[in-house]
């Protein structure tokens, strides 16, 4: 008795606490270390490798414009692809998830939420060849549209790609490939706003639709900007699906449908990787690097949107 | 301003299931009629079908007729959207929309249905509908602010100026004062009070004193079994419910004798 009144003494120690609580404790801040330790090491192997190529003379650089001459019109057809991807996926994504959470009948919401979900589970080198051989011959005569319609907007000032293998190709590949994860973010988020707020709305004489804007989508604003953001993160790493359908010649142009396009960071990898030696695979890294940074920034900058309006975000 | 409401045989489902069975009350103007009963008994459901905002749930359906001065509820043309917005509604929980501040929560109702109001008209309405809650000096400062940032019984004050901003005929009740503080309960039966002067006011208790003290007539529900749908088992002035009741059932449930 008197020793677990002394124990419990405030400021002089702490409770006891039981074993399965302590390795409880343990273990999950080991996963939390582990997890910093991971990227810590990447970080630095990433580090350690691009310092080559970062003291190294210009013309040693493959390209010979030196190393931001190399990296730049990679960093901007990375964000460019990413930003089409994000533009076209964000609205179509909170869409369907408004879909199947307020509008669908349940049986063909459980229906569409797994035929979304199968979306994810297709291979990035098979939406790849899809987008190739299905998607960019059927796009070109959009393109020619688009060319001659709205050729005066820099972004479809042509000549139009004969082959369809653009970035706004490479884009909308990114969009589709990204959709089901903004999309099943979105959803579980709508479907998590409280009915008390949902009824509210409701009981003030508002329209399904009224509903939604005052209710669901405030409600789920942070949630589906973390979805897009995770999507973004995808779009911004994703490989394979661009090395194969995306054209690449030239540097840096806002013209989405012709034939010269900048590559992405993470295709030109791919692409690079296995013919590289020397400086130029520690060019090579100083781009992932670069890739590194900017997953970074946007996720900073996310995470910043979503706490900027904290008071106001449900959560209290 | 402040209708009657008839109700004729109302019968409330749930999908196939009867919840509420056959109930045939008149509801007053400008006056506050308080709905009491076990709980499951159907009183919320019933309250929920004055307003059209029952068959918000999937499956859930009523039969029988509803007129509020005239009007039936239930008809084919009547669109839930405008009786909704003729009948405003407390819920148990205080439940002010958590995205916007004080002041944009009051205002929430007359944006809705593309209604335009000019910024100084709605600075007038929003003022006088926290007046009318008597929450105006408690908030005056801090308008901007989250509406979750209030005490509870101020959120609840808050949601019924969200409700009687957008001027209902009538003011339903679903327990309002149930996760209240006694202090606030008593702020709230005085506003209560105070609204009946313009609203007809509907309200459902669990507490009898509740019922006691604000209502001019009383309803009381209840149900045979589980399972059973639930009924009217009576309806009469409050002073008659709690003194001297037509039915053995409203006795017993009232002096605590219920099975």
């Amino acid at each position: 008795m008197t020793a677990t009144r002394t124990q419990s003494e405030p400021g002089t120690s702490r409770p006891p606490r039981r074993l399965g609580d302590r390795v409880f404790a343990g273990t999950a801040r080991g996963a939390g270390i582990a997890i910093l330790v991971i990227l810590a090491g990447v970080a630095a192997f990433l580090v350690a490798e691009a310092i080559p190529a970062l003291t190294a003379p210009a013309e040693e650089v493959p390209g010979g414009r030196g190393l931001v001459g190399y990296i730049a019109p990679l960093i901007f057809g990375t964000l460019l692809a990413a930003i089409i991807a994000l533009i076209v996926a964000t609205p179509l994504a909170v869409a369907i998830a408004l879909f199947i959470t307020h509008y669908a009948p349940r049986r063909l919401a459980q229906g569409l939420g797994y035929v979304v979900d199968l979306l994810a589970a297709i291979p990035s080198i098979v939406y790849g060849f899809w987008g190739i051989t299905w998607l960019a011959p059927r796009l070109v005569p959009f393109y020619r549209w688009l060319e001659d319609n709205l050729g005066f907007i820099p972004l479809f000032a042509g000549p139009t790609s004969a082959t369809g293998r653009t970035m706004m190709t490479a884009g909308l590949v990114l969009a589709i490939m990204i959709l089901p994860i903004v999309s099943a973010i979105s959803r579980e988020v709508f479907l998590q706003v409280p009915t008390l707020h949902t009824e509210a709305a409701l009981a003030l004489g508002a329209t399904r639709w009224e509903m939604i804007r005052m209710a669901v989508i405030p409600y789920g604003k942070s949630g589906v900007i973390g979805g897009s953001m995770l999507g973004l993160g995808r779009a911004l790493g994703e490989t394979l699906a661009v090395t194969l359908v995306l054209s690449v010649s030239g540097g840096i142009t806002f013209n989405l449908i012709s034939s010269g396009n900048p590559a992405t960071i993470a295709a030109n990898i791919a692409l690079q990787f296995p013919e590289s030696t020397g400086i130029a695979v520690n060019t090579l890294i100083a781009s992932g690097l670069a890739l590194f940074v900017i997953t970074l920034a946007v996720n900073m900058l996310a995470r910043w949107i979503v706490n900027r309006r904290a008071d106001f975000s449900g959560a209290n | 301003m402040a209708k009657r409401i008839d109700c004729s045989d109302v019968n409330i489902y749930y999908g196939n299931f009867l919840a509420v069975e056959g109930v045939t009350i008149s509801i007053e103007p400008r006056s506050i009629t308080a709905l009491i009963g076990p709980s499951g008994c159907g009183k919320s459901t019933f309250l929920r079908t004055l307003n059209r905002m029952h068959e918000v749930i999937p499956g859930a359906r009523v039969e029988g007729k509803v007129v509020m001065d005239g009007q039936d509820l239930y008809g084919s043309d009547a669109d839930p959207v405008t009786v909704r917005r003729q009948v405003g509604m407390v819920f148990q929980r205080p439940n002010p929309f958590p995205t916007m501040s004080i002041y944009e929560n009051v205002a929430a109702g007359l944006r809705l249905n593309g209604t335009r109001t000019k910024k100084a008209e709605m600075d007038e309405l929003v003022e006088s509908s926290l007046r009318g809650a008597n929450l105006w000096e408690e908030v005056k400062d801090r308008l901007d602010r989250p509406g979750s940032s209030l005490s509870g019984g101020q959120q609840q004050r808050l949601c019924i100026a969200r409700a009687i901003a957008i001027e209902p005929d009538v003011l339903l009740m679903d327990e309002p004062c149930s996760a209240l503080d006694p202090i606030s309960t008593l702020a709230i039966e005085d506003l209560m009070a105070e609204l009946k002067e313009r609203y007809t006011i509907v309200i459902v208790t669990h507490n009898m004193q509740q019922a006691a003290r604000v209502s001019e007539s009383t309803g009381f529900f209840n149900l045979n079994g589980i399972g059973q749908p639930g009924r009217l088992i009576e309806f009469n002035p409050t002073e008659k419910i709690f003194s001297n009741p037509d039915q053995k059932a409203t006795e017993d449930y009232i002096s605590g004798r219920f099975g």
